[in-house]
């Protein structure tokens, strides 16, 4: 066990835990942030995506003792009330069908918007690839990030 | 005409006759607070709502709780439901939240999402629910200024009397409203004065989907409670030995504990028994058939050829049109077992205690899910609470409770709450899958190239009835055979997402395609003929369908996707009835410098009444998208009992750029509303197919299609037209 201090949505938070734990089940079961979610637990389908300084990355392989010294952010850290225009024009196009996987969604839309304001449709289906959606949302989630970028 | 419906009064009572207090309480965290109702907490509302029946309960304040019996996993039934309610209601829909219901068969009867049947089995009971509390919130009203209730108007959670220019909301008469007594007969609107049904209402969890509040099965936590993980047999095989040293040996793990022919590692926190499980060291022996892929194939050819059918349906005589016949045209397709692999792997929080169980997670049958909990504990059903979170999915996988019986085992053995979780590989490797099936096709034409004989055989893994022998294009061949072979696997497989006809559809639609083209007629106009014969002179006994609205759906088809009509695109068409409800589908191929690129997708349906348009959408895209998915890549293969795809990396699932765009359109064909959650699935498999035939003149006779050696060189592209 170790002592591991991440900083998370802004704070500081310090958990014992296994070296080896990913940062996902830090953030799940040792503090109550269920947003990000487990899924494959191999980095393929992106359930578990959150920001490590502003940039996506799979919370599911990633130990968090590697990220002491990064800014985490979580779907619960993005916005304050769930206005960041990622999420607004995510409810705006009524993304979700089962929801499961559409917090990964929604960081890695929002993570790529920072890196490329004004994407190409190619461009969001390129970056959106890495995130697997059961139901079939693919056409809604495009449509989202697209009206995202021209929000924002 | 408005529409006169006699209550029994028996049942309503049973509806209407709800205490106060209490038995309603979901997760206050499953609340759809929107920011508009932050007025009052959903806890608040609850407190001083009067309850009218198990659908509704009206507060002081105007604010309107309705409740969702059905489990919600995506087919957007929690959304719905209560919009049927609040249109007869005539609530203001900004005032209404809804909350899960548990589990109570007393007051909902069918609290099951399955078979796309929640809608036509409750569509009259929630218009009743709602048309009866405004009848006595009008009737309060009525009784307060002293008037006749035809006098008043209601609109928006408001009562009017315009006379007296007087106006009260439902919430000032709700405690009168709810002293009264309910009317035996109830008078329902008409369906073109609906102002919610048929509009497009947002999913009303949104705001808790895209913030990451805790709203699935996997996301429940209880203090104290303990987590659990299995390793389970694979198919055909039980526990030889077990050396579990190691496992109890990582930090975190507390104890590992044996079952039936399950190892359950238990402990604090879900990473170390995700180790722990691996360190496991369990030895297995045949217990029984131990399978693998290479045996079914040749098992499926030998059936075809040997096996003993049933007979599932038999017009004229075939053999006399098969001896006749200027042509026979044959073929065999098949389909590999699928994983449901919905995105939240099976979980359940099990707290079994002395005399009581309760239960809390993703299930679509709660109702199995104590009957579960009541088989491994002997307690008493009525002592055991289901409580429904969310599903990340369910595909028909939670329709089993084996994973609800496994938290249940845990708990008890522990004698403390548990929260049971698996892995994806858990999902994939101990799944219920989507049985293997090999059909074998045949049909005779005469020299006017008339299809004058039919014959279907059907093999499948544990697939019951593999045929749908009621369906087209029974009754509109004179002679026709329909068998079924089944064949009993070790491998354990269940309901997936229209079952049978996710992939007879494909099938069979395909087949029909080298029917036309054999007899050298256009496919869409081969199957219209075939469709007005069964009109006009239908063949042999019952027909599950009805055969004006395929037509319906297929001239639409044919006139939204200008079929045939531009060269540069080559077309495939398909056609199914299932779960109440017709689908056409026209697939777009162009070929763009000699490559084939699948561009578009046109769905037609006729689901009746559409209630929730933007939803509406979302079950004909999802459809449309995961039978594509499916269709193009799904395969689990067996080798000694165990799946060889154990996770995502290998067990390939449809991605963003593997979709072509999806065009939808619906039939006002005036039916009340059935189901859209399975039947826009199955046509997509032969639409594709089709298309890529017309395109290519490579018959794609199996899937996954990427498998197949007609595909390797296809070069296929997909992009959004």
């Amino acid at each position: 066990m170790a002592l591991i201090n991440l900083k998370i949505n802004g704070k500081a938070h310090s958990v014992d835990v296994e070296e080896d734990t990913p940062l996902l089940w830090v953030l799940r079961d040792h503090l109550g942030l269920v947003g990000t979610k487990y899924s494959c637990g191999i980095a393929q389908c992106g359930a578990c995506t959150v920001h490590r300084n502003g940039e996506a990355m799979f919370s599911c392989i990633t130990p968090a003792a590697s990220l002491t010294e990064d800014e985490i952010t979580t779907i619960e850290g993005l916005s304050e009330d769930g206005d960041h225009p990622v999420q607004k024009a995510w409810a705006e196009v009524d993304v979700a069908q089962c929801g499961y996987c559409q917090a990964g969604q929604i960081m890695n839309a929002s993570a790529f918007l920072k890196m490329n304001p004004a994407p190409s449709m190619d461009e969001i289906d390129e970056a959106m690839n890495r995130n697997i959606c059961r139901c079939g949302t693919y056409h809604k989630i495009r449509e989202a990030v697209a009206m995202a970028a021209k929000s924002e | 005409m408005a529409t006169l419906t006699k209550t029994n009064r028996r049942d309503f009572l049973k509806i209407a006759g709800t205490t106060a207090g209490g038995l309603f309480i979901g997760f206050n965290w499953m609340s759809c607070d929107s920011p508009k109702m932050e007025v009052l907490s959903t806890e608040e509302v609850l407190a001083n709502a009067k309850n009218f029946n198990s659908f509704l309960s009206i507060a002081p304040s105007g604010d309107i709780v309705i409740y969702s019996p059905n489990p919600e996993l995506g087919q957007n039934i929690k959304t719905s439901f209560p919009m049927v309610v609040a249109e007869e209601l005539d609530a203001d829909w900004s005032r209404v939240r809804v909350l899960q219901a548990n589990l109570d068969t007393d007051k909902y009867e069918r609290q099951l999402t399955g078979g796309s049947g929640a809608m036509p089995h409750s569509w009259e009971r929630l218009r009743k629910a709602g048309a009866t509390a405004k009848y006595l919130l009008v009737a309060a009203a009525a009784k307060k200024w002293e008037v006749s209730a035809d006098e008043l108007n209601t609109s928006e959670g408001i009562i009017y009397h315009k006379a007296s220019g007087k106006k009260i909301g439902y919430g000032e008469v709700a405690n009168d409203a709810s002293l009264l007594t309910a009317p035996e007969e109830i008078t329902l609107k008409d369906k073109k004065d609906f102002k919610i049904i048929g509009t497009p209402v947002k999913n009303v969890d949104n705001a808790a989907i895209f913030t990451g509040k805790p709203l699935f099965g996997l996301d429940f936590y209880r203090e104290g409670m303990l987590h659990a993980m299995i390793q389970r047999a694979p198919f055909g095989m039980k526990i030889k030995s077990i050396d579990d040293a190691a496992a109890k040996n990582v930090t975190g793990v507390k104890d590992v504990i044996t079952f039936e022919n399950s190892v359950a590692v238990v402990g604090t926190s879900t990473w170390p028994l995700m180790k722990a499980k691996k360190l496991l060291n369990v030895e297995y022996e045949p217990d029984g058939k131990v399978e693998s892929s290479a045996d079914h194939d040749e098992i499926f050819k030998d059936l075809l050829a040997n096996g003993k059918a049933e007979v599932k349906r038999e017009d004229g005589n075939v053999n006399t049109a098969f001896k006749n016949a200027a042509q026979v045209v044959t073929a065999e397709y098949q389909c590999p077992f699928l994983s449901h692999s919905p995105m939240e792997p099976m979980n359940f929080f099990a707290h079994v205690e002395d005399g009581s169980v309760e239960l809390i997670g993703p299930t679509q049958t709660p109702e199995s899910a104590r009957g579960a909990a009541a088989e491994v504990t002997g307690v008493a059903p009525e002592n055991i609470s289901v409580e429904i979170t969310r599903l990340g999915g369910g595909f028909g996988r939670r329709l089993r409770a084996d994973y609800v019986s496994e938290a249940v085992h845990v708990s008890k053995m522990m004698n403390a709450p548990v929260k049971l979780t698996w892995s994806r590989e858990d999902d994939l490797t101990g799944g219920a899958y989507r049985p293997s099936v090999r059909y074998r096709f045949e049909a005779s034409l005469d020299a006017e190239g008339n299809m004058t004989g039919y014959k279907l055989r059907g093999v499948g893994m544990n697939a019951g009835n593999s045929t749908r022998e009621n369906n087209f294009p029974s009754g509109a061949v004179e002679n026709l055979l329909i068998e079924n072979v089944n064949y009993n696997s070790s491998i354990t497989t269940n309901a997936w997402r229209a079952p049978i006809t996710n992939f007879l559809a494909y099938a069979e639609q395909s087949f029909l395609d080298e029917v036309a083209l054999a007899a050298k007629k256009d496919p869409v106009a081969f199957r219209l003929e075939l469709m007005e014969k069964a009109k006009a002179n239908p063949v042999g006994g019952e027909l599950r369908y009805d055969v004006d609205r395929m037509i319906g759906v297929t001239k639409m088809a044919a006139e939204k996707s200008n079929w045939g009509k531009n060269s540069n695109v080559k077309q495939g068409f398909s056609v199914y009835f299932s779960h109440r409800t017709y689908v056409a589908q026209v697939a777009d191929i162009e070929m763009e410098n000699g490559t084939p690129i699948l561009k578009k997708i046109h769905v037609i349906t006729d689901c009746g009444m559409v209630v929730n348009p933007t939803g509406a959408n979302h079950q004909v895209r999802g459809g449309v998208v995961d039978g594509m998915g499916h269709a193009m890549y799904g395969n689990l293969t067996f080798e000694g009992g165990l799946p060889t795809q154990t996770n995502f990396d290998k067990y390939r699932l449809i991605r963003m750029k593997e979709v072509p765009a999806v065009d939808t359109y619906y039939v006002d064909s005036g039916f009340d509303p059935t189901g859209l959650g399975e039947p826009c699935l199955p046509p997509t498999g032969g639409a594709i197919a089709n298309a890529i035939f017309s395109a290519t003149q490579r018959r794609l006779r199996s899937q996954p299609f990427i498998e197949q050696k007609e595909f390797t060189d296809l070069n296929l592209g997909i992009k959004r037209a």
